[in-house]
């Protein structure tokens, strides 16, 4: 044999190789997922034994109460802690990117950052024994949705607070300048012009710290009182005594909300993104 | 005298007075040092300079966007310094335009109006006049990235204007353009803030936009005003080495008053005696430096009979513009003299070659004498 064939036998299992090294990785990521859909249409008992087709229990899901309370809790505590984070973000991005120079701003900024790097069961086993210590002394807040809030807002208006100081950076100074010089007071610059500079910002913010506080466990595990269980600590609960195929068709339902939510933001972007592309070119060329 | 005078103002006939400014930044870095100009109505007055000069320090003072360290500005008989950006009868056009991504052409026009609570039918009179007026009606749906960077320039003119301010600023107004479109927006910007009549202070480091707009130029250099004057004046009539170097090409000579009588003057320079049919403030044996523009120096291949105002030299470079040809001449003493020279004819054999040997020489009126 020549050697130009070898060569080109090597070239050609190299690529085989690579393909199923990117199959392999794809298979161990997506692979389970697949599964947990598809036994969520199992009839057996058994949530990893197949028993034929079944939509048996996505109908039993519509009368658990305990999945349907805990979801219920989830997305209120979610909706208040997007809302929450955004709205503290904001000041905290504001206040580290427009006064550069403050007393204590070092100590401000390493503060606001910290709840990203701090383990969150630190942070959680913190909170709680702050929370037992007050209720001794206090009497109050009694453990329930107040406190899982409290806690996931600490979270979120760390991410919050990221990513709006970002954007706040990148916004043209001489925007603001120019408002001011048209006579916009400091407050009508800010809702005239910075506030909506930042509203892609915000949208994200919000729907970042929304789905960190909706899927969040071990704050909600650690600050959670009895009466007040989210989703994700009904699922986990319900896994450690067992797993049951209802849980497939919870996590099958997630999934698909937010595949879907996924695809059609980006979606979105894109066709935002191209249309912008196609009318700045138009104008170049008007 | 105007009752309503303020009492630092002098009623000298200025309508803004900017009257011994100064803006020290700390650290040293003085940005606008003891500067006092005074500025005419109806007038568009340059502040030319290159960058980190204090141009733009001194021209966000007079919006507000910084407060000076000390001196006093005063508009048309009122004290600004005090007041906040959002008070002052100023506007601005930003070198970026800052249009309001946001908002379309027509709501960036009316976005002043607005603040001042005009009525509805107002705003909407003044706003469509503006756009007519930089010829943009059928452009006020559209958002600022959907126009091109010259009907930009026009919207942020059209909003600088709209409120009717006392001053306009200029902000590099032609800084952002191309240099094809830049020469025929000069002219458009000129024409339509002549209509306005507004009073117009423009901060620009390109000396040709300088002198085809302003009507006054001041030369900024290190925080100090070097020199204002109309821009013959400035250019024709330097009155620092700085300023001769700065505007235009100039030929520097060093030399020694030989000669000072009222008429005219003798100077000694390496390569030729200079005479400079004009008197100048000057002793005898002080150190002078003479100017002489590239354009106002004629070549010839044989000398011509006089002693004064001509060098011999060797034509190292040339340069071919079109219209004109910039020799660089190798003289004696081993000094370059820069001559340019106005292709007339389309074919001759005035063009000189590289190598070949000449005489440049000019009038008694082309030189100017520095003496700082």
């Amino acid at each position: 044999m020549s050697r130009l064939t070898t060569a080109g036998l090597m070239t050609r299992l190299s690529r085989l190789l690579s393909l199923a090294w990117l199959a392999g990785g794809y298979l161990f990521l997506y692979l389970p997922i697949a599964a947990l859909v598809l036994y969520s249409f199992s009839a057996s008992e058994l949530p990893n034994t197949w028993g034929g087709f079944t939509l048996k229990w996505y109908a039993a899901l519509g009368h658990d109460q305990e999945l349907l309370d805990g979801l219920a809790l989830s997305l209120k505590i979610a909706f208040a802690t997007a809302w929450g984070s955004v709205l503290i973000g904001t000041a905290a991005a504001w206040a580290l990117v427009k006064h550069p120079r403050f007393r204590g701003r070092t100590l401000f900024s390493g503060m606001v950052n910290a709840p990203l790097v701090m383990p969150e069961v630190i942070v959680g086993l913190s909170l709680l024994l702050m929370l037992v210590s007050m209720q001794r002394w206090l009497g109050f807040p009694e453990r329930g949705a107040l406190t899982i809030w409290l806690g996931h807002l600490l979270l979120g208006l760390a991410y919050a607070t990221v990513v709006l100081q970002a954007r706040l950076k990148g916004l043209n100074p001489q925007l603001e300048e120019a408002a001011m010089d048209l006579g916009a007071r400091p407050g009508e610059v800010f809702f005239l012009v910075t506030l909506p500079g930042l509203a892609p910002s915000l949208v994200s913010a919000w729907l970042l710290t929304f789905t960190i506080s909706l899927d969040d466990v071990v704050l909600s595990a650690f600050l959670s009182g009895p009466g007040s269980t989210t989703l994700p600590l009904a699922i986990f609960s319900r896994a450690r005594l067992g797993l049951s195929p209802d849980i497939n068709a919870v996590a099958t339902v997630i999934i698909s909300v937010v595949a879907s939510g996924v695809v059609l933001a980006s979606y979105l972007i894109a066709r935002r993104e191209r249309r912008l592309a196609a009318e700045i070119a138009a104008a170049q060329h008007a | 005298m105007r009752s309503n005078l303020h009492p630092y103002a002098q009623d000298n006939g200025a309508f803004l007075q900017i009257q011994n400014v100064v803006k020290d930044f700390g650290h040293g870095a003085v940005a606008v040092n003891h500067v006092s100009l005074d500025i005419r109505k109806g007038e568009i007055f340059a502040l030319l300079g290159s960058s980190g000069c204090g141009k733009t320090t001194l021209l966000r003072m007079l919006a507000g966007f910084e407060t000076p360290t000390s001196g006093h500005i005063v508009l048309n008989g009122q004290d600004l310094v005090s007041l906040p950006p959002y008070q002052r009868p100023i506007n601005m056009m930003f070198q970026s335009y800052a249009l309001f991504p946001h908002l379309s052409v027509w709501d960036n026009v009316a976005f002043g109006l607005r603040r001042d609570g005009l009525p509805r039918e107002e705003v909407a009179e003044r706003v469509d006049a503006m756009l007519r007026l930089v010829q943009l009606e059928r452009y006020g749906k559209r958002k600022p990235h959907q126009l091109s960077g010259g009907q930009q320039q026009r919207v942020a003119l059209a909003r600088s204007l709209a409120k009717r301010p006392q001053l306009l600023l200029l902000d590099e107004p032609l800084g952002a353009l191309d240099k094809k479109l830049r020469e025929a927006t000069q002219i458009e910007l000129v024409n339509i803030i002549a209509e306005v009549g507004v009073t117009c202070v423009m901060v620009t480091h390109d000396q040709e936009e300088a002198m085809t707009m302003a009507h006054r130029i001041a030369i900024m250099s290190e925080g100090h005003i070097l020199q204002v004057g109309a821009p013959h004046e400035v250019y024709e009539t330097p009155a620092t080495r700085f300023v001769a170097d700065f505007i235009g090409n100039v030929n520097l000579m060093d030399g020694v008053l030989a000669l000072d009588e009222p008429d005219h003057v003798l100077i000694r320079c390496m390569d030729c005696e200079h005479l400079v049919g004009h008197g100048i403030t000057g002793t005898e044996g002080m150190a002078v430096a003479v100017a002489v523009r590239p354009e106002k120096i004629s070549l010839s291949r044989q000398p011509l009979e006089t002693p004064y105002n001509q060098v011999h030299g060797v034509v190292r470079d040339l340069a071919y513009f079109g219209s004109y040809t910039v020799y660089h001449l190798q003289l004696n003493s081993g000094a370059v003299l820069k001559v340019s020279a106005t292709n007339a004819a389309r074919h001759s054999d005035a063009m000189l070659q590289a190598g070949e040997s000449v005489w440049a020489h000019w009038d008694e009126t082309a030189q100017v004498v520095l003496t700082q």
